[in-house]
C-alpha cells in the first residue's frame, strides 16, 4: 500500500494552536490511523498568513505544505491527497516540487536555525538525534575549550537580542574569569511587543538551545545554568522541561555528559511579568529571587553575575545558532552574511504586511527584500509608510531607507537597531506620532523605576506625546522631546532606559512633519488621533441608504431616507464605524 | 476596610499548602518568586497571611517580599473573581468603542478596572490587546473571546456567568 | 595596592586601581553631586546625577558605580554633563512640592543645593504629580512620599545597616514608591525608628517631629556631644538655639559611623520638659516634699548605717545605671564597698 509511506505533518506552536491545529490534528489522527500513518506533531513552520498548517511529504520526498487547514479540510486532504494521491491545489502553500504564489516567502530565506523547524517533532529527542543533533556537542567536547571559544569567535557570532555583542568575546571573558563556579544563562524573556522568534525556537527547536548552552558551560567552565522564560510562554516552558528531562536521561545533560567528567546542571526560571527582566543584570536580579532591577555595569556578569559569580548571558537565537557553527563548521557559517554581521537572523514579520511569520534572511539583506520580496509587500497594496524594527528599543524607518542593508551597524547607524527582531510594518493609514506614544506608553508602564531618567522622564516624553495626539501640541514640544530623549540616551542606568526614547527620536527624525502637522495644523494625516479629525458624508455620493446611521452607536447620523445624510461633529465619537459600513465611499476623513 | 486588611483571607487560614509549597523549595536559591507563583497557584492570588508566613520562614523581611510581588505583573495581592474579564485596550479597540465597553462592565458590575465584585465573582482588566482586531471590540471572559461588542450586548453575556 | 593614571578636568592623577571615579574625584577635592550614594552602602547607581564624561564612552556613566581605568580621561562639568544633571533636576522638580519656603529641610537640601548649583529655576515639565497623603502615624517623624526621590539610601540603610528591613521599593516605574510592607504605618512594622533613614535622607521626605518651626539649619549651634543613654559612646552634635535643645544630627565621623537608636536620636526632649526633677524628693507624711542636696543625702546617710546596724552590712545593695560615666560607676562600687557591701549591681543587666 502506497499509502503507508506518506508522511504528515502539523504545526503546533501556540499560534497554530490557536488557529485550530490542535483540532487539525486530533481530526487527523483517526483519519490517518486507517492508512496506517501516524501525523508527527512540529513545531512553528513561519507562515503564521495561513495557520493552521499541515504538510504531506510522498513517499518520494515531495513536500506538499497545506494552508488554513481547519478541521473540515483535513478530511480533504486525507481522501483526495493520500487516498487519491492527488495534491489538493486549493489549499497547496508550498511544495518542493510545484511553484506557487507564496514561493516567494522562502525564495531570499537562508535557512540553518530554522532548518529544522516546523520538521522535527519538538517533544521527542530521538526526532532532534535523527537530524544530527548533539553532534555539535561531541564535536565540541573533542576540543579544549580555547578551541571552542576561538571556534565561536572565528564564526563571528554577535549576540542575537540586542547590541550585537560578539559572542566569542563574551564567551572568552567568561572563560578567562576567575571562580570555582560559574553559570550560563538563556535570556527567553522575549517581551517586544511583536516579536516572537524566541518563542517559535523554544516551541519548535528546544534542543537547539539546550544544546548550544551545554558547549557554551564546556568552553567556559560551568556545571550549572538557567533559562529565564516568561511566564507568557507556557507551550515553550512545557516543550523545554521535556526536552531537558530527555537530554539528561540521553547523558546530553546532567552529570557525566557523554561519558566524560563534564556536568551540567540546568534548570528552568519562569518569569513573573516584567519587561525590564530582559535586560541582563535584570533578569540576574530576578533568576536571585529578587525585584528585576538592573545593576550598575561593570562589574559585568561575565567577572560578576548570579549571585557574584561568573556568569555567560546569551539569548535564545544566540545559543541556536551555536549548534550550526558546529555542525557546518566556523568557516562555512561565516560565509553567509556581511563582514561585521555574520549568519542570519530571524525576523517576526508582523504589522501591515502581506505575508506574517517568521523569516531567517542572511545578513546584509535588504529591507526591502525583506518586506516585498518575502513578506510579499504591504498587506492590501498600500502604500508603505515605515518599518519599526527593534521593538521598544528600535526605531522606525521610512521608505527612502528600504534599501538599507539589515546589519547591526547599519540598522544602528539609522537610529534604530536590531534588537530581538520584531518587524513591524507600517502604511499609510498608521499616524508616527501615534507609534510613538504606543512605544512610549509600553516603556513607561514596564521601567522599573530605578533610575530618575527612565521614571521620570519617559513619564513626560508620553505625557508631551499625548498632548500633541490629542491636538494639544504646543511650539517647542518637538525639541523638549529632542533634549529630553538625548538626555535620557545620554544618562539612563540601563540598556532599555538609554534606548527607551529611540521611538521617539527616529520618528522625530524622519517624519517630523508628521509631528509639525499635528501641533502647528492640528492634522493628523493618517487620520488616527480622533481629536484631530472629523468624518464627513460627502452628498453628491451618498445615497441614503441609511446604513451609516442604523450602526452609529450614539445616533450621530441623522437624514431622510434616499437623503444625503449629515453627521453631527458634537455627538460623533469618531469609531468609524459608518465609514466601514457605507457601500458608496461616500463617508470620508476630513 | 482599608486596603491592607483586605489583603487577608479568611480565618482561619490554612497554612498547611504554605508549608509544603516552602518545603518543596529548601535549599534552592533564589526561590523567592517560584514561592510567590506556587502561592497564588494554590489560592489564586497573594493572601497576607501566606506571606507573613512565609517571610517568617524564609527568614527575608516581609517589606522585601512585598516588594517583590508589586513589582511583578503576574501577581495578585487581592482576591480575584471566579471570573476574569480582560477587557482589550488594543487600538482597534480604542477606535471601535472599547471605551465604552469598559464603562458598561465598570456600571453593570459596580467595580473599577483591577477591582473585584463583592461577591467575587467577577474580576474586571484591561488587557493590552488580545491579537482579536478584527472582531473589535473585544473582550475576553476566562478564556473565551467575545467580539463585535456593543454595551447592550454586555448585559446578555455577564448572564451566562452569573451562576 | 596598584595605581593607575587618570586625568580629571585636565589633572593628571595617580589613584588606587579599584576605586570609583567618584572617589577619586573626592580623593582630589573635586566635587560630584550624589544623591543615591552613601560610602557605607551598596552603590546602587539610581539617581545619575553624577554622571561624569568619559573620553570614548558612549553614554555618561555614573561616577558611583565606575571604577577607574587606566588612562582614563574624565570630565566632571562638561557642558553635556551639566545638561544632563540640569535635566535629571528638572525631572525631580516636575514632580517635587515648591514649597521650599516652609520645608524644614531647607538649608541642607540637595535638591536645593543642587538646583543652585546648576541654575535651575523651574521644570519645564507640567504633568500628572505623586499626590501621596502625609504620613504622621509615628511619634518621631513626618514621611512626605511626594517629596521622595527615591534615592533608596533610606531603603539600604535599613535593610544592610540596621536589618530592621520595615521599608523597601513596592510597585514600579512611575508608581515606585518607598514604604512598607501592605502599606502598613510604619509603627506597625518592623521599623525600630532608629531614624538613620532620616539622617540620610537628601531631601524633604523624612523629617523629625521635634523642632518643627524651631530654627533653620543655619540658625543652630551644633555641639558635639556623647550620648549618655548607654555605653556605646555614639556621639551626635545636639542642634542648639537660644539655649535649648532643637534637633539631634549624628557625627559620621564617630566611632559609631553615625548609627543612632531610637532613644539617642530621637529621646531628648526630656532635656527640657518641665516634668523634670530639678531637686531630691523626700516623702514626709506621704507626700514628695522639694528638700536639699545636704538634706537629702543626710537622710541617705542616716538610714544606711540604720540598716546596716540592725541588719548587717549584706542587707545593703545598691544599683547603678548605664546612663552614667565608668568613673562614676566606679566610685558608686567603690561606696558600697567601704559600706562593706559587694552587692552592686547594674540596670543594663536587668
Amino acid at each position: 500500500m502506497e499509502a503507508q509511506t506518506y508522511r504528515v505533518r502539523v504545526g503546533l506552536a501556540t499560534c497554530g494552536i490557536a488557529a485550530g491545529a490542535s483540532k487539525t490534528y486530533d481530526k487527523l489522527l483517526p483519519l490517518l490511523a486507517e492508512h496506517g500513518i501516524v501525523p508527527e506533531r512540529t513545531g512553528c513552520m513561519g507562515m503564521c498568513f495561513s495557520e493552521p498548517l499541515v504538510e504531506v511529504i510522498s513517499p518520494a520526498g515531495e513536500t506538499f505544505l497545506y494552508g488554513n487547514v481547519t478541521e473540515d479540510k483535513a478530511e480533504i486532504i486525507v481522501e483526495q491527497h493520500i487516498v487519491g494521491g492527488k495534491p489538493v491545489e486549493d489549499l497547496l502553500v508550498l511544495s518542493n516540487v510545484k511553484e506557487t504564489e507564496n514561493s516567494h516567502f522562502m525564495a531570499k530565506q537562508e535557512r540553518i536555525l530554522l532548518s529544522h523547524m516546523g520538521v522535527i517533532d519538538p517533544e521527542s529527542i530521538e526526532s532532534y538525534l535523527a537530524y544530527d543533533g548533539y553532534k555539535a556537542l561531541a564535536k565540541a567536547m573533542q576540543m579544549s575549550s580555547e578551541d571552542v571559544i576561538k571556534e565561536v569567535q572565528k564564526s563571528g557570532l554577535r549576540g542575537r537580542g540586542g547590541a550585537g555583542f560578539p559572542t566569542g568575546m563574551k564567551w572568552n571573558f567568561a572563560y578567562q574569569a576567575k571562580g570555582d563556579k560559574k553559570y550560563v544563562v538563556c535570556n527567553a524573556d522575549e517581551g517586544d511587543p511583536g516579536a516572537f522568534m524566541d518563542r517559535s525556537v523554544l516551541e519548535g527547536n528546544p534542543h537547539a538551545v539546550i544544546e548550544g548552552m551545554t558547549i557554551a558551560a564546556y568552553a567556559i567552565g560551568a556545571d550549572e545554568g538557567y533559562i529565564y522564560v516568561r511566564a507568557e510562554y507556557p507551550l515553550a516552558i512545557k516543550r523545554l522541561r521535556k526536552a531537558i528531562k530527555e537530554a539528561n536521561e540521553h547523558g546530553y545533560l546532567g552529570n557525566k555528559i557523554l561519558g566524560t567528567d563534564f556536568c551540567f546542571q540546568l534548570k528552568i526560571k519562569e518569569g513573573a511579568g516584567a519587561f525590564v527582566c530582559g535586560e541582563e543584570t535584570a533578569l540576574l536580579a530576578s533568576i536571585e529571587g529578587e525585584r528585576g532591577i538592573p545593576r550598575p555595569r561593570p562589574p559585568f556578569p561575565a567577572t560578576s553575575g548570579l549571585w557574584g559569580k561568573p556568569t555567560l548571558l546569551n539569548n535564545v537565537e544566540t545559543y541556536a545558532n551555536v549548534p550550526a557553527i558546529f555542525r557546518l563548521g566556523a568557516e562555512q557559517y561565516s560565509k553567509v552574511g556581511t563582514e561585521r554581521s555574520k549568519g542570519t537572523k530571524v525576523f517576526a514579520l508582523t504589522g501591515k504586511i502581506k505575508k506574517t511569520g517568521l523569516a531567517e534572511v542572511p545578513m546584509g539583506i535588504t529591507m526591502r527584500e525583506i518586506i516585498y520580496d518575502v513578506g510579499g509587500g504591504v498587506q492590501d497594496d498600500k502604500e508603505f509608510k515605515a518599518v519599526q524594527i527593534g521593538g521598544p528599543s528600535g526605531g522606525c524607518l521610512p521608505a527612502e531607507l528600504l534599501d538599507l542593508p539589515v546589519d547591526y551597524d547599519s540598522l544602528t547607524a539609522a537610529g534604530a537597531m536590531m534588537g530581538s527582531g520584531g518587524l513591524v510594518v507600517m502604511d499609510e493609514t498608521t499616524c508616527m506620532v501615534d507609534v510613538a506614544k504606543f512605544f512610549l506608553t509600553f516603556t513607561q508602564s514596564e521601567s522599573c523605576g530605578k533610575c530618575t531618567p527612565c521614571r521620570e522622564g519617559t513619564k513626560r516624553m508620553l505625557e508631551i506625546l499625548e498632548r500633541i495626539t490629542e491636538g494639544n501640541g504646543q511650539p517647542g514640544d518637538i525639541e523638549t522631546l529632542e533634549e529630553l530623549g538625548e538626555a535620557i540616551r545620554d544618562s539612563a542606568l540601563c540598556g532599555l532606559g538609554q534606548t527607551a526614547p529611540n521611538p521617539v527620536l527616529s520618528t522625530l527624525r524622519y517624519f517630523r512633519h508628521e509631528y509639525e502637522e499635528h501641533i502647528n495644523e492640528g492634522k493628523c494625516r493618517a487620520g488616527v488621533c480622533t481629536n484631530l479629525i472629523t468624518y464627513y458624508i460627502i452628498p453628491e455620493k451618498c445615497t441614503g441608504c441609511t446604513l451609516c446611521a442604523r450602526n452609529c452607536p450614539v445616533n450621530a447620523i441623522s437624514g431622510e431616507r434616499k437623503q444625503p445624510h449629515v453627521i453631527d461633529p458634537s455627538v460623533c465619537i469618531k469609531c468609524g464605524v459608518c465609514m466601514e459600513k457605507c457601500n458608496f465611499d461616500a463617508i470620508i476623513l476630513k | 476596610m482599608t486596603e491592607a486588611q483586605k489583603c487577608y483571607a479568611e480565618d482561619p487560614f490554612d497554612y498547611g499548602p504554605v508549608d509544603e509549597i516552602l518545603e518543596r523549595f529548601r535549599g534552592e536559591k533564589g526561590t523567592t518568586i517560584p514561592i510567590l507563583q506556587a502561592i497564588q497557584e494554590v489560592y489564586g492570588y497573594l493572601p497576607r497571611q501566606a506571606l507573613e508566613y512565609a517571610a517568617k520562614k524564609l527568614k527575608t523581611p516581609l517589606s522585601r517580599i512585598y516588594g517583590v510581588a508589586t513589582f511583578y505583573a503576574q501577581f495578585h495581592l487581592q482576591p480575584r473573581g471566579e471570573n476574569i474579564i480582560r477587557v482589550c485596550q488594543g487600538t482597534a479597540c480604542h477606535v471601535r468603542g472599547g471605551a465604552k465597553i469598559m464603562d458598561a462592565l465598570k456600571d453593570q458590575l459596580g467595580i473599577g478596572v483591577g477591582e473585584t465584585t463583592e461577591d467575587r465573582k467577577f474580576t474586571l482588566e484591561s488587557v493590552a490587546c488580545i491579537g482579536a482586531c478584527g472582531l473589535a471590540p473585544v473582550i475576553m471572559i476566562n478564556n473565551d473571546t467575545f467580539g463585535r461588542l456593543t454595551p447592550e450586548k454586555i448585559k446578555e453575556i455577564l448572564k451566562n456567568y452569573q451562576d | 595596592m596598584s595605581k593607575v593614571n587618570i586625568t580629571i578636568n585636565g589633572q593628571a592623577l595617580q589613584v588606587d586601581a579599584g576605586m570609583t571615579i567618584l572617589e577619586a574625584a573626592q580623593a582630589a577635592g573635586i566635587d560630584i553631586p550624589t544623591f543615591c550614594h552613601d560610602p557605607e552602602l551598596t552603590r546602587a547607581g539610581a539617581c545619575r546625577i553624577c554622571v561624569v564624561e568619559v573620553a570614548g564612552a558612549r553614554n555618561l556613566p555614573a561616577s558611583c558605580t565606575t571604577p577607574v581605568a587606566e588612562g582614563m580621561v574624565i570630565e566632571t562639568e562638561s557642558e553635556r554633563v551639566q545638561k544632563a544633571r540640569r535635566s535629571i533636576l528638572e525631572l525631580i522638580w516636575a514632580d517635587h512640592p515648591h514649597d521650599c519656603l516652609t520645608c524644614e529641610k531647607t538649608g541642607s537640601c540637595k535638591l536645593q543645593d543642587y538646583s543652585y548649583r546648576y541654575n535651575v529655576k523651574e521644570s519645564p515639565y507640567k504633568g500628572e504629580a505623586r499626590d501621596i497623603p502625609l504620613d504622621d502615624t509615628n511619634p518621631f517623624f513626618f514621611r512626605d512620599l511626594n517629596k521622595c526621590i527615591l534615592c533608596g539610601k533610606c531603603i539600604r540603610k535599613c535593610h544592610e545597616i540596621n536589618g530592621a528591613g520595615a521599608i523597601d521599593f513596592m510597585y514600579r516605574g512611575f508608581g515606585t514608591k518607598v514604604t512598607t510592607a501592605f502599606d502598613d504605618p510604619i509603627e506597625e512594622s518592623s521599623c525600630v525608628f532608629c531614624g538613620m533613614c532620616v539622617d540620610i535622607c537628601p531631601v524633604g521626605a523624612l523629617i523629625p517631629k521635634q523642632g518643627l518651626q524651631q530654627g533653620r539649619s543655619w540658625e543652630v549651634d551644633k555641639v558635639l556631644t556623647t550620648c549618655p543613654y548607654c555605653g556605646c559612646g555614639c556621639t551626635f552634635y545636639l542642634h542648639v538655639r537660644n539655649d535649648k535643645i532643637v534637633g539631634v544630627t549624628p557625627n559620621f565621623d564617630g566611632p559609631m559611623k553615625g548609627h543612632l537608636c531610637a532613644k539617642g536620636r530621637f529621646g531628648w526632649d526630656f532635656v527640657d520638659s518641665p516634668d523634670r526633677l530639678q531637686t531630691p524628693l523626700i516623702k514626709k507624711d506621704g507626700e514628695f516634699v522639694e528638700a536639699s542636696w545636704e538634706e537629702a543625702l543626710d537622710l541617705i546617710a542616716a538610714k544606711l548605717k540604720e540598716v546596716r546596724a540592725q541588719y548587717g552590712a549584706d542587707a545593703i545593695a545598691g544599683l547603678s545605671s548605664a546612663r552614667i560615666t565608668n568613673e562614676e560607676n566606679y566610685l558608686f562600687q567603690k561606696l558600697l564597698r567601704s559600706l562593706g557591701t559587694n552587692n552592686v549591681d547594674h540596670c543594663a543587666r536587668l
